[in-house]
């Protein structure tokens, strides 16, 4: 941080301004003109949270999808349908059982499982050719997205998320001042604040295991040089079915907790595939940190695009993607 | 080597192999034994979509690139052709004369394409796949969103082909015949440009992109170019996509497609042009005929599991397979020839630039 400063004053300045400013956005009570220029702040003040909890929400899908590319240099293309695997398997769960914790809960180690099986019968025969394993996933989500619409047909499911969850809270933001003096504060859906802690909590929760712990540190030096770490007596197959199970099981929880916050339909792997593509583009493929800024930007990109420009939202994203390429190809935190 | 060596062996008529005039012969004649239906919906049908694939053969089987927007470049060109030419629907539909309209929209293709290639060959390998695929879904969600220029959600109908020497030309031979022709001229021009230099500077890009840099070989303007002229084969098969249906929407240019031309390519092989038209054939005759076996809703899991499959046991493709079959069973024609010419032209050998 204090390097980054020391290096790049002149950007360590323009970033703090532009975070400056943005506070002063979200807290400060907005004064007629700029109303009267961008629209009401409750819009943008709602914007914001929407576009970071569905940053949230990517970064729970692209992590695991980042961290099995950086472990095995596999991109896995059904990460999208194994989102959506996990959210109908979650949905059946929940319903059968009556608890949403338990259907997260299975939905995660079912899609581990798949995950894990993936890797020992399919990708450990074809180690080293990424593109055949690529092509393979491509071959997986076709049937798999086939198959899910035979079972659950192409009707839109939705979760009923505990009781404790459900409503809206309200946020010490002042909207607006009523002429009598009365401040109308905020109020936001409590469910979606609970995505946000839960991708906070998960991030954190990652970089703990792959920073503190031993385990860990073998992942780390097993996306520098895989061939050392299985010289040094790992065994780099039991380390690789690990992490799939962990990026894998990561989709399907993510598919739960987006399926409770959004909905559940056929389609809906494409949507998420397509985020966890751009999200690790920008941020740069293999890293954790760099999923989650990727997943903010795409966020807010795609909850402000909707709410300023609704018909050119999509080329925002799309802009953000192109803009990181030509500046930096391997994302912004990509290493080479 | 020496010049013109390459070339002066493969005039003789002698070495043409049978089979391929066979093949000739039967494609020029083809119409005129079968139904409407089978020179229409398969034979033209197929031949577009090996067009396009053969697009995406060329820029991965000789480029290394294997790009996923090789159909939303198609797609682009035919959303050009019922932007400024004419449309049934009402929006845009500028009326330009076909002369006008068909360069533009095979150009304004390529021009597309070469600026995907510029955006996606500042990565390689694996990079490739993804951001062609993050650029063919969002031209997916932008066209479907976006009603003033590409009419969203329903898209254009009513794209017809101009009526030229007193012929319909959507009428199933004409078309056919139509179709035929130029499947046959880019087959040939991607032949032929394989061999020659810039062709073959591609493939050497493809084996070491450092060292071609070192000899001071453009690596970035080849493959930009390489984009450019796969836009073109793309865009030529796009109009000749929107002809064929009549229309175009979102769906024409969705990832599923996308993905089919992916699948058509790899099922094929993608050593040799005529790889994507074998897939091609065999994907359309499975699209038409696997409803007899199965379930139609089903089709996508067939074809995945066909696609699946030849990933997994035949890297190479139906050619991969044919080959095997052919080497088994001793029928090595083309060996034999090469033996044979290897004596004539005192032991050089034509060499391979196969990997």
């Amino acid at each position: 941080m204090r390097s980054f400063v020391e290096r790049h004053t002149f950007w360590a300045i323009v970033i703090f301004l532009a975070a400056a400013v943005f506070l002063w956005m979200i807290f400060a009570v907005w004064p007629d003109w700029l109303i009267s220029a961008i629209g009401r702040k409750k819009t943008f003040v709602n914007t914001f949270f929407n576009g970071v909890t569905l940053g949230g929400l990517y970064f729970l899908v692209a992590s695991g999808f980042t961290l099995v590319f950086g472990l095995m240099r596999n991109v896995n293309l059904a990460h999208g349908s194994m989102y959506l695997l996990g959210a109908y398997i979650g949905y059946e769960v929940a319903e059968a059982s009556g608890s949403w914790f338990f259907g997260l809960l299975v939905a995660f180690l079912a899609i581990a499982v798949s995950g894990i099986l993936l890797q020992v019968l399919i990708f450990r025969r074809m180690e080293g050719d990424d593109l055949r394993q690529t092509l393979v996933t491509i071959g997986i989500s076709i049937i798999a997205a086939d198959l899910m619409l035979a079972i659950w047909t192409g009707t839109t499911y939705q979760f009923q998320p505990p009781e404790w969850l459900f409503g809206a809270t309200q946020l010490p933001i002042i909207s607006v001042v009523k002429s009598s003096g009365a401040a109308v504060y905020i109020k936001y859906p409590i469910y979606r604040l609970a995505v946000l802690v839960a991708a906070v909590a998960v991030g954190i929760g990652l970089w703990l295991f792959l920073n503190r712990t031993r385990i860990g540190m073998m992942i780390r030096a097993g996306v520098n040089d895989r061939q050392m770490l299985a010289a040094s007596g790992v065994n780099v197959q039991l380390v690789f079915a690990l992490v799939f199970a962990i990026g894998a099981g990561l989709a399907g929880f993510a598919g739960v907790v987006g399926g409770t916050a959004l909905s559940i339909a056929p389609g809906e792997d494409i949507r998420y595939l397509l985020a966890s593509l751009i999200v690790v583009i920008v941020g740069g493929l293999g890293s954790v940190t760099g999923a989650a800024i990727g997943a903010l930007l795409v966020g807010l990109a795609e909850q402000f695009g909707l709410a300023y420009f609704p018909t050119y939202g999509v080329v925002l994203t799309f802009l953000i993607m192109v803009v990181v390429l030509a500046v930096r190809p391997q994302g912004i935190m990509g290493g080479r | 080597m020496a010049t013109g060596g390459l070339f002066s062996g493969n005039s003789a008529w002698t070495d043409i192999h049978p089979a391929k005039i066979v093949v000739a012969v039967f494609l020029l004649a083809y119409p005129t034994f079968t139904s409407d239906f089978f020179t229409y919906q398969i034979g033209a049908y197929s031949l577009i979509l090996g067009m396009v694939a053969l697009s995406l053969m060329m820029l991965a089987g000789y480029g290394g690139m294997v790009s996923l927007a090789q159909l939303t470049v198609a797609g682009f060109a035919g959303y050009l052709m019922a932007i400024f030419g004419d449309n049934s629907v009402g929006v845009m539909g500028l009326g330009w004369p076909w002369w006008l309209t068909i360069p533009v929209a095979i150009l304004g293709a390529a021009v597309f394409s070469a600026l995907i290639g510029a955006i996606s060959v500042r990565t390689e390998g694996i990079y490739t796949i993804m951001i062609t695929l993050a650029i063919a879904v969002a031209f997916f969600y932008f066209v479907r969103q976006n009603y003033a220029l590409f009419n969203g959600f329903t898209g254009y109908a009513g794209v017809e082909p101009p009526t030229l020497f007193g012929v319909y030309w959507r009428a199933p031979i004409p078309f056919y015949y139509l179709t035929l022709a130029l499947a046959a001229f880019f087959f040939f021009m991607v032949l032929y440009g394989a061999r020659a230099n810039f062709g073959l500077s591609l493939q050497a890009i493809r084996d070491n992109p450092r060292r071609m840099h070192a000899l001071g070989y453009d690596v970035t303007v080849h493959r930009i170019v390489a984009y450019f002229m796969s836009g073109i084969i793309a865009g030529t098969a796009g109009v000749l996509l929107v002809w064929f249906n009549g229309r175009i929407s979102p769906g024409s240019v969705g990832v599923d497609v996308a993905i089919d031309i992916l699948v058509i390519a790899v099922v094929g092989g993608m050593r040799h042009p005529v790889g994507p038209f074998l897939g091609a054939i065999a994907f359309v005759l499975l699209e038409n005929f696997a409803i007899d076996l199965i379930d139609r809703e089903r089709f996508n899991t067939v074809i995945g599991l066909a696609f699946l499959l030849v990933v997994l046991f035949s890297p190479d493709g139906l050619l991969g397979i044919w080959s095997k079959v052919r080497n088994r069973i001793g029928l090595n024609w083309n060996a034999r020839r090469r033996n044979a010419r290897a004596e004539r032209d005192d032991g050089q050998t034509a060499p391979s630039f196969e990997q």
